[in-house]
């Protein structure tokens, strides 16, 4: 029986989408083992690009290159090219700093500092060297504001971040990567530890923010990839245990009409 | 319905088995309890004798006025309290800045090695006696400076307290979760601002419950104060304050005669007395012992209270 999953998403915004990042062959290592091989992609500005495919393979590794938090991992190597507006990242004497306030990231489980609401949105811009509290004021209020979760804590401000429910959390959690201003945002599975009402509440937020924003999402959710995304990255294991993206398309044509048979299965859930 | 041999089987032995299992539980259950009581004998007793001997001795003028000569009728251990508070605060500030760099250390390169290095080094230090510690200062410290004093006290409590507090630290950021140091590395923070201002606050319960730990038990240390500390009845912080400021001192100059003289603690106070054969020093050390009680009671109580106070402003 074939359940093909209906795209309901219609194109998100009418801003003039041009490249915004991409990926050129490449490939990252965990010592010896490369994890992820050879990616080729582009990453449209102000869309959503949606990276999907079955457990292990290699889509949050992926994800993490873009700005390069595989760093962290002391093992960790990439090899290739890493493109942000044409120019490689992922180059000797380039300040990760920099690439990482302009790419910034929103983690599966919600993560707010256990410190204030305010001082969990205001600890980007402060580390960017912004002091003065009108100042700050204002980037709170507009990052809250645009994480539409400014009305529900603006009486509350300096409690504990962690005195909110998860989706409040995780909404704080992009509140908080807004604050730098950042020019992509980098989503692994923001909604998979979230109920269903919040998830709905993290899609909409998406789907607004993509008028300011490029977001890149990893999602496990097919539907989810559907409903939010322009394009989707499809990814799988290959014989040598490494993630390979073996289709890259608009949404509707990966869901709808996939080139290749092993995107069909997945996406229309006959896959393992 | 017919019958299982599974139910016939527990009809038949059914009550005899239910009745011999009530009764081995009965047993187990009583000696169970006896240990336990036998264990909370020691316990209670010690607490109990301490407060019927300490207890007669204790009044207000024990916390507030220094040892009287033999023969006059009260005085008190207000210069070993004194002694107390200036080792452990000394102690203090040598151990908990280097130990708390050093578990940040060890937490983020655990496998270099150095890191391996002061990982087996701290479970050496954790097993090396107090008294070495104490000789080791008098070698390095007291020997060249010739006098005993409160900061070779301090330094040779300090190196007691290392391990404690690099251990503690070590552990409770390894619990901090990884996700948070990602979130503030992912919005560009560089380690040492991550480390001080998400893991640090994050793990700070933890680390202060291992300061006081480490407090209380170097609190009532004697053998490494022995040959560094040494002992002095005569000392009085308000006496070296006042004659300080009289003849305009500057604070520093009162600061160092503070702990660049041989000072009392509690634990040594306790140590001399009970070895003298005079039963009012006896009874006193009596008294010091349950003053000492009171105290680790108390760092434990306010450690307790300090905790559960910022669990519930951190959860709302």
């Amino acid at each position: 029986m074939e359940t093909k999953i209906a795209v309901t998403k219609t194109t998100t915004s009418s801003v003039e989408s041009t490249t915004k990042m991409g990926m050129k062959n490449l490939s990252v290592f965990y010592g010896k083992f490369r994890a992820v091989a050879e990616i080729n992609l582009t990453v449209q500005s102000n869309k959503i690009t949606a990276i999907i495919g079955p457990s292990g393979c290699g889509k949050s590794t992926l994800l993490r290159s873009f700005n390069r938090m595989n760093d962290l991992t002391t093992s960790a190597r990439m090899d290739g090219e890493i493109l942000l507006d044409g120019e490689n990242i992922n180059a000797p004497g380039v300040d990760v700093v920099d690439v990482r306030r302009r790419v910034g990231m929103v983690f599966q489980r919600p993560n707010p500092f256990p410190k204030s609401i305010y001082d969990n949105v205001a600890f980007g811009p402060r580390l960017y060297g912004i002091r003065t509290r009108s100042d700050l004021n204002e980037i709170v209020e507009k990052s809250l504001r645009q994480s539409a979760l400014w009305d529900e804590v603006k009486d509350k401000l300096h409690q504990s971040g962690l005195s909110l429910s998860g989706g409040q959390q995780q909404r704080l959690c992009i509140a908080r990567a807004l604050a730098v201003e950042p020019e992509v945002i980098l989503m692994d599975e923001p909604a998979s530890a979230l109920d269903p009402i919040s998830t709905l509440r993290i899609e909409e937020l998406m789907h607004d923010l993509v008028k300011d924003y490029t977001i890149i999402i990893v999602t496990h959710n097919m539907q989810q990839a559907a409903r939010v995304s322009d394009y989707t990255a499809m990814m799988m294991i290959d014989d040598q245990r490494a993630g390979r993206m073996i289709e890259f398309n608009e949404t509707n044509v990966i869901f709808t009409n996939p080139k290749d048979k092993r995107t069909e299965d997945y996406v229309t859930g006959r896959f393992g | 319905m017919t019958t299982t041999r599974f139910q016939e089987l527990i009809a038949k032995n059914g009550a005899a088995h239910l009745r011999g299992r009530k009764i081995t539980n009965g047993i187990m259950l009583t000696i169970t309890g006896l240990l336990t009581l036998m264990a909370l004998i020691p316990l209670f007793w010690i607490v109990g004798y301490v407060i019927y001997r300490g207890g007669s001795t204790i009044n207000l003028d024990f916390f507030t006025q220094s040892a009287r000569p033999l023969g006059m009728a009260g005085g008190g251990v207000l210069f070993s309290i004194e002694g107390t508070a200036v080792i452990t605060i000394l102690a203090c500030l040598f151990a908990i800045p280097p130990g708390v760099l050093a578990a940040f250390y060890v937490a983020r390169n655990p496998n270099t090695p150095l890191g391996v290095a002061l990982r087996f080094g701290t479970d050496v230090l954790a097993g090396v006696p107090s008294i070495v510690m104490g000789l080791f200062i008098y070698a390095l410290i007291v020997a060249p400076t010739k006098h005993y004093s409160a900061w070779a006290g301090g330094l040779a409590l300090a190196i007691l307290m290392l391990p404690t507090i690099i251990r503690t630290t070590e552990e409770m950021l390894k619990l901090v979760p990884h996700t948070l140091r990602e979130g503030s590395l992912g919005l560009g923070a560089p380690e040492w601002k991550t480390s001080l201002s998400v893991m640090f606050p994050a793990a700070l319960n933890g680390i202060v419950t291992g300061f006081l730990l480490a407090i209380a038990r170097s609190v009532g240390e004697t053998a490494p104060l022995l040959f560094t500390a040494l002992g002095n009845e005569q000392y009085d912080l308000g006496t070296i304050i006042r004659g300080g400021v009289q003849v305009h001192q500057s604070v520093f100059t009162i600061i160092g005669r503070i702990i660049n003289q041989p000072v009392d603690s509690l634990p040594l106070t306790l140590w001399k007395y009970a070895q003298q054969p005079y039963p009012e020093r006896i009874d006193q050390s009596w008294g010091v012992a349950l003053v000492l009680m009171i105290f680790v009671l108390l760092i434990e109580i306010v450690a307790r209270l300090w905790v559960e106070s910022r669990k519930r402003a951190l959860q709302g």
